[in-house]
């Protein structure tokens, strides 16, 4: 997939790292040019739909699918009676059991909208009607809802996400001033505008899967241990996915129905997945609950902090979603106590949804930092600066870099902070009740290895070619300006291969990790291709450069030459012509020198050789501070969030005009997430009964104010090569919080479960 | 989706009389036939295009009232220079409904005919239980989440809201519903659940709407519509009110007040208490506090929707004094 040129303007430092460059695709996208995966023009499709569970838990005792079967156009319906013969499939950290048949049908009924059969037809529309003709009898079981199910019991400790220093009970006994309080978080979902599904495809044992896909290489091995078949042989597509936000990293039970449907009929298959089934094909963000106690002196000090969470998880699986994530490293705190648990319910298993674990944890420590501060009389600003964490007290290690500090102070300033009266009710606009809340958020830095092609063409033009993906969080661009950068041209001159596992490996696109890695692997192969061309520049025979006596050259304005001007310079294809070469290939990872092919394949393919934030001498993280000012109605409880400013600590921009987007983008997400999302669960099956945009309420663009995002990182060189860190997923987490804290603020009630709907504050 | 046949109506009798048959459906915007039709709940066998029937889409206001065609969309309708001058609650009642996409797409007979948004009725699959689906089948919603349920015109079979906005405003106005065969007030056209809940309007079989008529009154033109919702757009009513008021020569007296609401009630809902408490009055905050409070008279709670019931007088006394604001009789 080659990608059009890009719509100049600007200056042409927005084409270097760090420029203010437009989305690369974006032309492609909004004229419609660009292709997704539900969207390939493949001859000879069938259509696959699902059937899913109307219970939340039992057995399919039998299944009628004799009307379905004779309904216009149907080829097949597949139930839990079919061995569709695959294999379960090495996990995420590379382990694999032996032998363990994979059944994406299962008999076992395990929540509310598991798949259990499927019929593939003609047409879609004989598909679907075929599908409803479908009877299923099954054998009830006793099922748990929800977290809130008296049923649901405590579920068990998660010894690896619990955390202690210090006499965290003693010293909160001790403390003059304390806190206590609950807080909830429901059921959310990524309700990316792309629902998810694939179109598969079957050459002989050669499997093509056009999937929107956050992993290519991770989902295609996958798919490959499924079927039995060599990695080589799947090839997975994604040049672009419209949206992620965590639920397209992994490959899921209906990417096997369609592959096996597709292998059985021979002939191509595409599968959609409903709206409606979106909500249960894959996890969305868990339930969560947790109690936080702070102690502290009676001039704010922070003696203790006790952490007690649990989220909910599936009967068959543990997802923590982590309540005690940001708890240990957001403040200085010499006693702390953290243990998090995981309760079984009958959902389907939980998943990463932006900010995971870090997102629900900031709702609580930083409400109950708010909450502390208001106790005290103090300014929640001044108890933040007061209590900062001068390095990480959970590792003991030193933060790589830390300028949260300056997030509080900058967006403080920008925001209008001292203007700010503190007493909860004391601002109004006629029955507007005003706000103002702060909350700060964190991110922790990933790294993993990546790898990268770099081509240079007789022409001229410099291709970037990776199997990393787009989501629309900006690779094509900062991957075009970091060669752009490196071979002094212009990014029109540059093309960017991206999103098939055929292309060279790279890590997800999940945790922030993608762009630090993958832009030092582009960096390093686009820096050997320099070299290589300097090296056949300044000894070939036929170069212009050869006897320029230069041990080196430049490379700028799009032209190659001698260091300062001083003698002739080139172009990039007068160079390659006069050299004779129609092409130069180089291909670089950042794996350690020596890794074996078995190495390689892990790292591409598995989180093996995926690095934590304090698995170094640092300890490194993205820092945030969010201000939010919200108008409440009194009379109504509405809230409207009427101003933000937001400011990161990141590291370097690669590109601060996509950093900003994604920023706003996951300060959009929060606010839905303060004030709109909820799974809402019937106790009575364990469905989510509103499972539909209509019902499932995220923001309009009428609920989006101004959004004021500020940047106050320094390149740090020890999270990644050229000196970022990650910037998607950190911009939700402290959203939530600095939204109750200002309607706490507004309005003098305290509302501990989101969302913030309008019947919590009337 | 089931096949189904398609008839492009050209004329209202041929529309009228193909729709005579079971399992006909007429299709106009389309936006809740379509919809409904992927959620399984409606599988009509013969769908009738009555889009290309001539003379339906005009909206007319003249000083006796404003005629509007059954095929007028309802963004064209809410933009009305006219409309907006004479019966502003109903134009900012549609402007405030659905998403800008849907009010281009859908028409104002449609509109009125819309369904609930009651998740039990939507989800077939999973809830065969619903008297409005199924009748006698029982009600999924009762027991269940109520959030966005009726607290008035229940009943033991049915709690599903009318999820309409423009219905609101016409049955405060006492528009009325023209069947070419036959006119129905908004009020009588629509119908509480009782014990036959998927009778939703007093439409027969055979039968269209052709267009409203809504009278012009002094009320009508001086109205509003208030929206309560948690999403500031593209969300149904958690509770809505239209209100309109005529003041006595002295400026101050209330002669004529209308008020219904929408997003409690099973049907477009008057408030007829609320009126008569009102009319003749001098109005005060306190006063019209009190007298909102009446709107809820016969509410019931089913645990999940307690809050409307708390909520909708608030709405109606913020739309009434708001008016009351607007026409200056109070400050």
């Amino acid at each position: 997939m080659t990608i059009m040129e890009p719509r100049k303007h600007g200056d042409a430092s927005d084409g270097m790292v760090g420029g203010r460059q437009t989305r690369f695709e974006g032309q492609l996208k909004v004229t419609g040019a660009a292709t997704y995966a539900l969207e390939y023009p493949v001859d000879g499709l069938a259509h696959a739909v699902l059937v899913q569970s109307t219970i939340p838990a039992g057995r399919v005792v039998s299944i009628d699918a004799s009307k379905a079967l004779a309904a216009p156009g149907v080829l097949m319906v597949l139930t839990p009676d079919d061995d569709l013969g695959l294999t379960v499939a090495t996990d995420w950290y590379g382990n694999r059991p032996e032998n363990q048949p994979y059944i994406p049908l299962p008999r076992e009924v395990r929540f509310n909208g598991e798949a259990i059969a499927a019929v593939v037809a003609e047409s879609r529309e004989q598909a679907d009607e075929a599908a409803r003709l479908i009877r299923v009898s099954y054998e009830e079981a006793p099922h748990v809802a929800s977290l809130d199910d008296p049923k649901a019991g405590e579920g068990m400790v998660m010894d690896n996400l619990s955390s202690a220093w210090g006499d965290a009970e003693a010293a909160f006994a001790a403390a003059p001033v304390q806190i206590e309080a609950e807080y909830s978080t429901p059921r959310e979902y990524h309700t990316a505008m792309e629902p998810h599904g694939l179109t598969v495809k079957w050459d002989g044992d050669q499997l093509t899967v056009w999937e929107p896909s956050q992993w290519s290489h991770g989902m295609a091995r996958t798919y490959a241990e499924w079927f039995g078949i060599p990695y080589e042989n799947v090839r997975l597509i994604s040049p672009f996915i419209g949206g992620g936000f965590g639920s397209k990293g992994a490959v899921l039970a209906y990417g096997a129905v369609a592959a096996f449907a597709a292998r059985k009929l021979g002939r191509p298959v595409r599968l959609a997945v409903t709206r409606p089934q979106n909500f249960t094909s894959y996890g969305g963000r868990a339930a969560t609950r947790q109690t936080i106690k702070l102690g502290a002196t009676e001039d704010g000090v922070l003696q203790a902090i006790v952490h007690r969470g649990a989220s909910e998880t599936s009967t068959y699986a543990v997802w923590p979603e982590q309540t005690g994530a940001a708890t240990p490293i957001l403040y200085k705190v010499e006693n702390f106590s953290s243990q998090h648990r995981v309760v079984p319910v009958n959902t389907v298993t939980p998943g990463a949804l932006r900010g995971p674990g870090k997102n629900p944890s900031a709702y609580g420590i930083e409400s109950a930092i708010e909450e502390l501060a208001y106790k005290l009389g103090m300014d929640p600003l001044e108890i933040r600066l007061k209590n900062y964490a001068d390095r990480d007290y959970q590792s003991g290690k030193p933060w790589s870099t830390r300028r949260l500090r300056e997030a509080l102070t900058e967006g403080a300033e920008a925001f209008g902070w001292s203007k700010r009266s503190h007493a909860p009710r004391s601002m109004r606009d006629g029955k507007t009740l005003i706000g103002w809340g702060i909350s700060c958020g964190t991110f922790p830095v990933i790294q993993a290895p990546s790898e990268a092609m770099i081509r240079i063409l007789g022409n001229g033009r410099v291709e970037v070619v990776s199997g990393a993906i787009d989501m629309g969080q900006g690779t094509y661009t900062i991957l075009a300006q970091t060669a752009a950068e490196v071979f002094g041209v212009p990014v029109s001159q540059v093309d960017v291969k991206l999103g098939d596992s055929r292309l060279p490996g790279s890590a997800i696109a999940g945790g922030s990790m993608l762009a630090g890695s993958i832009l030092g692997a582009v960096h390093k192969a686009a820096t050997a291709a320099r070299d290589e061309l300097i090296g056949l520049a300044l000894s070939d025979a036929n170069s212009p450069l050869r006897d320029t006596g230069a041990n080196t050259l430049a490379f700028s304005d799009g032209r190659i030459g001698v260091q300062r001007g001083e003698g002739p310079s080139l172009t990039l294809p007068e160079l390659m012509a006069a050299l004779g070469r129609d092409e130069l290939e180089t291909r670089r990872n950042t794996l350690p020198d020596g890794a074996t092919a078995q190495e390689h394949h892990q790292a591409w393919t598995t989180m093996a050789k995926v690095q934590g934030p304090t698995m170094g001498e640092y300890s490194m993280h993205s820092w945030c501070a969010h201000f939010a000012e919200v108008r409440v109605d009194e009379d109504f409880g509405t809230v409207r969030v009427s101003r933000m400013v937001s400011a990161f600590d990141c590291g370097r921009l690669y590109n601060p005009r996509l950093v900003e987007s994604q920023w706003r983008g996951g300060i959009i997400m929060g606010i839905g997430q303060a004030l709109l999302e909820e799974g809402l669960v019937d106790q009575r099956n364990a469905r989510t009964i509103n499972n539909n945009v209509g019902d499932y309420l995220v923001p309009t663009n009428s609920d989006i104010p101004d959004i004021q995002v500020i940047s106050v990182g320094v390149p740090d060189y020890n999270a990644s090569a050229l000196g970022g860190k990650g910037v998607g997923e950190v911009g939700i987490v402290g959203v939530a919080p600095a939204i109750a804290n200002a309607v706490f603020h507004a309005t003098g009630k305290r509302v501990r479960d989101l969302p913030i709907t309008l019947e919590k504050l009337i | 989706m089931r096949d189904f046949s398609y008839l492009r109506a050209t004329s209202a009798d041929e529309a009228r009389q193909a729709a005579l048959q079971a399992g006909a459906a007429l299709l106009a915007g389309g936006t809740t036939l379509l919809d409904l039709a992927k959620c399984g709940v409606v599988e009509p066998e013969t769908v009738i295009d009555i889009t290309h029937l001539s003379g339906l889409g005009g909206i007319t206001v003249d000083e006796s009232g404003a005629t509007i065609g059954a095929l007028a969309r309802m963004g064209d309708v809410a933009d009305h220079r006219d409309i907006r001058a004479a019966f502003p609650a109903v134009a900012e009642s549609l402007s405030l409904a659905a998403s800008a996409q849907l009010r281009n797409m859908a028409t104002i007979g449609g509109n009125l005919l819309q369904r609930t948004r009651c998740p039990y009725f939507r989800d077939p699959g999973a809830f065969p239980a619903c008297n409005k689906r199924n009748p006698g089948s029982g009600c999924s919603a009762i027991g269940g989440v109520t959030r966005n349920h009726a607290v008035l015109g229940t009943s033991d079979a049915c709690i599903a809201s009318n999820p309409g906005d423009l219905a609101v405003a016409l049955v405060a106005f006492d528009a009325v519903v023209d069947l070419g065969t036959r006119k129905v007030a908004v009020d009588d056209f629509f119908l509480t659940p009782g014990d036959t809940p998927d009778r939703e309007t007093v439409l027969q079989r055979g039968e269209m709407i052709v267009g409203i008529g809504i009278p012009a009154s002094a009320a009508a033109r001086h109205s509003t519509y208030l929206k309560v919702r948690d999403r500031q757009s593209y969300e149904f009513a958690a509770a809505s009110a239209a209100v309109g008021i005529e003041f006595e020569s002295d400026g101050r007296t209330v002669r004529d007040i209308r008020v219904a609401l929408g997003g409690v009630a099973t049907k477009p809902w008057r408030a007829r208490a609320v009126e008569q408490a009102l009319t003749g009055k001098i109005l005060d905050a306190e006063s019209v506090e009190k007298a909102s409070r009446l709107a809820m008279e016969g509410a019931v709670s089913h645990g999940g929707n307690r809050y409307k019931i708390e909520l909708a007088p608030r709405v109606v006394t913020r739309a009434i004094l708001k008016m009351a604001q607007n026409i200056g009789v109070f400050a």
